[in-house]
């Protein structure tokens, strides 16, 4: 990340699952919602410490599962309608031979519109410039705090007496 | 049955990351020799459509009555082969099996190959090959759109989902690993899988709507699994061809696809293991598992074989008694018999444990379950050589050409297969640590979830 912005604060790493959820939620009953966790792994013990609400990732995929049936749908449709050709006998709007089009299609850009949310709402709700350590994809659980010079030297205490087996500086 | 209960964890999480970005390791002699045969053997297809290309598609096996051949049957094996990937990647996600952590990334790749090998057929096939997208819906110069109410046109739209969703769905468990792999690596291979990482770093935010999403992209390829090769199955049965017509015919291919693609990833997995000495992380349990999926879903074949003989008898109708009987006893015997002892009859072994957990025996059975999950697509599309005019009846007879287009398939297969599994972790480990309990300080507070 040279060149880029870093926010200044304190970064803990963890070694005990505990103690990380202990500080987690200790940090924030002191009303710090600016702090980010990282760890390797899903882990439902980290997300209730972190105190999220459910992701509104699934309104990306219900918008897009709707959009996808509604499409293919209409498509199908409207196409049927603008060159009729009679096929084996079959109405020229036969919605039962759609419905596989139809699934499809809902399957698909309800797929496509989940994966867009999860990169837009990571982009967009993410704390930028926080520091990061290559071994929290590893065994290390990191717990960073954006701190002033004023409130480095607090944090920095809080997070040791929490159990941290390292605390660094960002500068 | 006797259950093989789930080992506890005898790994800690950095074990877990060191084995798993071990296998990444430079390439051995042998894998590079497999690869140079995969690569030929693609190669070889690769001439075999160069030629088709230049001098048609006479070149291959097709003749009055049979127009589908080899390669339709080679399209329908490759499309079930994709589909245990899914099934258990996906359908296993949404059902929290434990077996299926460490062996689900590498059927996924193996479903995403398999699918991409498939994808090229009907291309292949259909004879003008550069302008296959006429298959699409896209507005042409006459006004004219795609039949919808024809199963193939169903057909482009499922195997494109397919294909699509389960790149994705591979590509995106894939992005916490290879952040992984970054953290580990030097040089420019960090730069490589730093790109592809996406700026991954497992924040509390990522992980939020990471694991949300993929829960739901699981639901959405779940019935994938169902649906896709039951619209491949359609491609036949809605015609009026006996042996084809039979609305047995979608839960006998779903069936049918998964059964061979557990075969597939036992031929994948068991000389993978070895190589790549994940012998610790996929054992007995796995392999007990993978084979009670494999007998259950090979029982139902079993049963479909049988209730398609019994229903040819049973209607009385004297076309399909005859396609049944020219299965059983005509030129083409040897066919129908190869996918009744490979399928309905090898798969049956798997009652006994000792099978089970017996990787030896196990490879030679998923080699029997390839070669007969092959020559069952072979049989039913040779259905096409007795229709209702017996003056027009003939017999599949392929060529060096459709030999030529199969073997170039498996190394097209195989090379996508083994490069994946040399530059990727091949075992998923951000879900395999999950079920690795991490170290606590206090014991009073264990035992949460």
């Amino acid at each position: 990340m040279a060149g880029k912005k870093v926010t200044p604060g304190v970064l803990a790493s963890f070694e005990h699952i505990d103690l990380a959820c202990d500080t987690i939620r200790a940090l924030r009953s002191k009303g710090r919602k600016d702090i980010t966790v990282f760890y390797s792994h899903p882990s439902h013990e980290l997300e209730e410490a972190c105190g999220h609400k459910v992701s509104p990732v699934r309104l990306f995929t219900l918008i897009g599962g709707l959009t996808g049936t509604t499409a293919a749908f209409s498509m199908q449709i409207w196409m049927n309608r603008n060159w009729p050709v009679l096929v084996g006998g079959k109405p020229i709007v036969a919605i039962p031979a759609f419905v596989v089009i139809g699934f499809e299609l809902t399957v698909l850009i309800g797929a496509l519109c989940t994966l867009f949310g999860v990169f837009f709402l990571s982009t967009i709700l993410r704390h930028k410039g926080v520091t990061y350590d290559g071994r929290f994809s590893d065994d290390r659980i990191g717990v960073f705090v954006p701190a002033g010079p004023d409130q480095a030297a607090a944090v920095e205490k809080m997070l040791k007496d929490s159990g941290a087996v390292e605390v660094q500086r960002a500068a | 049955m006797a259950v093989i209960a789930q080992p506890p964890p005898t790994q800690t999480h950095a074990d877990v990351t060191r084995d798993v970005v071990g296998t990444l390791s430079p390439a051995t002699k042998g894998y590079n020799l497999m690869l140079a045969g995969a690569v030929g053997l693609f190669l070889v297809g690769v001439v075999t459509f160069t030629l088709i290309l230049k001098d048609g598609l006479g070149l291959a096996g097709y003749q009055p009555p049979i127009f589908w051949s080899v390669f339709i049957t080679t399209f329908v094996f490759w499309v079930g082969i994709g589909h245990a990937g899914t099934l258990i990647s996906a359908i296993l996600f949404l059902f929290r099996s434990p077996w299926r952590t460490a062996v689900y990334r590498a059927t996924e790749a193996m479903t995403v190959f398999a699918v991409m090998t498939a994808g090229l057929f009907p291309i292949i096939h259909i004879g003008r090959q550069w302008i296959f997208y006429w298959l699409l819906p896209y507005p042409n110069q006459r006004y004219l759109w795609p039949n919808f109410k024809s199963p193939l046109v169903w057909d482009v739209f499922a195997i494109g989902t397919y294909l699509t969703v389960s790149t994705l769905f591979l590509i995106f468990g894939l992005i916490p690993d290879v952040a992984a792999v970054r953290d580990k690596a030097t040089g420019w291979r960090k730069q490589v899988y730093g790109a592809l990482a996406l700026n991954w770093q497992g924040s509390d935010n990522q992980w939020r709507h990471y694991s949300r999403a993929y829960l739901y992209l699981a639901a959405l390829a779940a019935p994938l699994v169902l649906s896709v090769h039951s619209v491949v199955s359609w491609d036949f049965a809605s015609s009026l061809i006996p042996g084809w017509h039979g609305t047995i015919f979608a839960p006998y291919f779903v069936a049918g696809a998964i059964y061979s693609g557990v075969g597939m990833v036992f031929t994948l997995l068991i000389p993978l293991r070895k190589h790549l000495k994940l012998e610790h992380m996929i054992g007995d349990y796995h392999f007990d598992n993978m084979s009670k999926l494999t007998l259950f879903t090979g029982t139902i074949l079993f049963y479909a074989y049988g209730m398609e003989y019994f229903v040819a008898w049973y209607s009385g109708n004297t076309f399909e008694q005859t396609t049944f009987w020219r299965r059983a006893f005509g030129p083409m015997w040897w066919g129908g018999w190869a996918m009744i002892i490979c399928n309905g009859l090898v798969s049956q072994l798997l009652w006994f444990r000792k099978v089970r957990v017996n990787l030896t025996a196990l490879f030679v059975i998923s080699i029997f379950i390839n070669i007969g999950m092959w020559f069952e697509r072979y049989v039913i599309i040779n259905s096409l050589a007795n229709d209702y005019v017996p003056y027009a009846w003939d017999n599949m007879v392929p060529t060096w050409a459709d030999w030529g287009i199969l073997a170039g398939s498996f190394g097209w297969f195989g090379m996508w297969f083994l490069l994946f599994a040399k530059n990727f972790p091949i075992v998923a480990i951000q879900e395999i640590k999950e079920f690795i309990p991490m170290p606590r300080k206090h014991a009073a507070s264990a035992g949460h979830h």
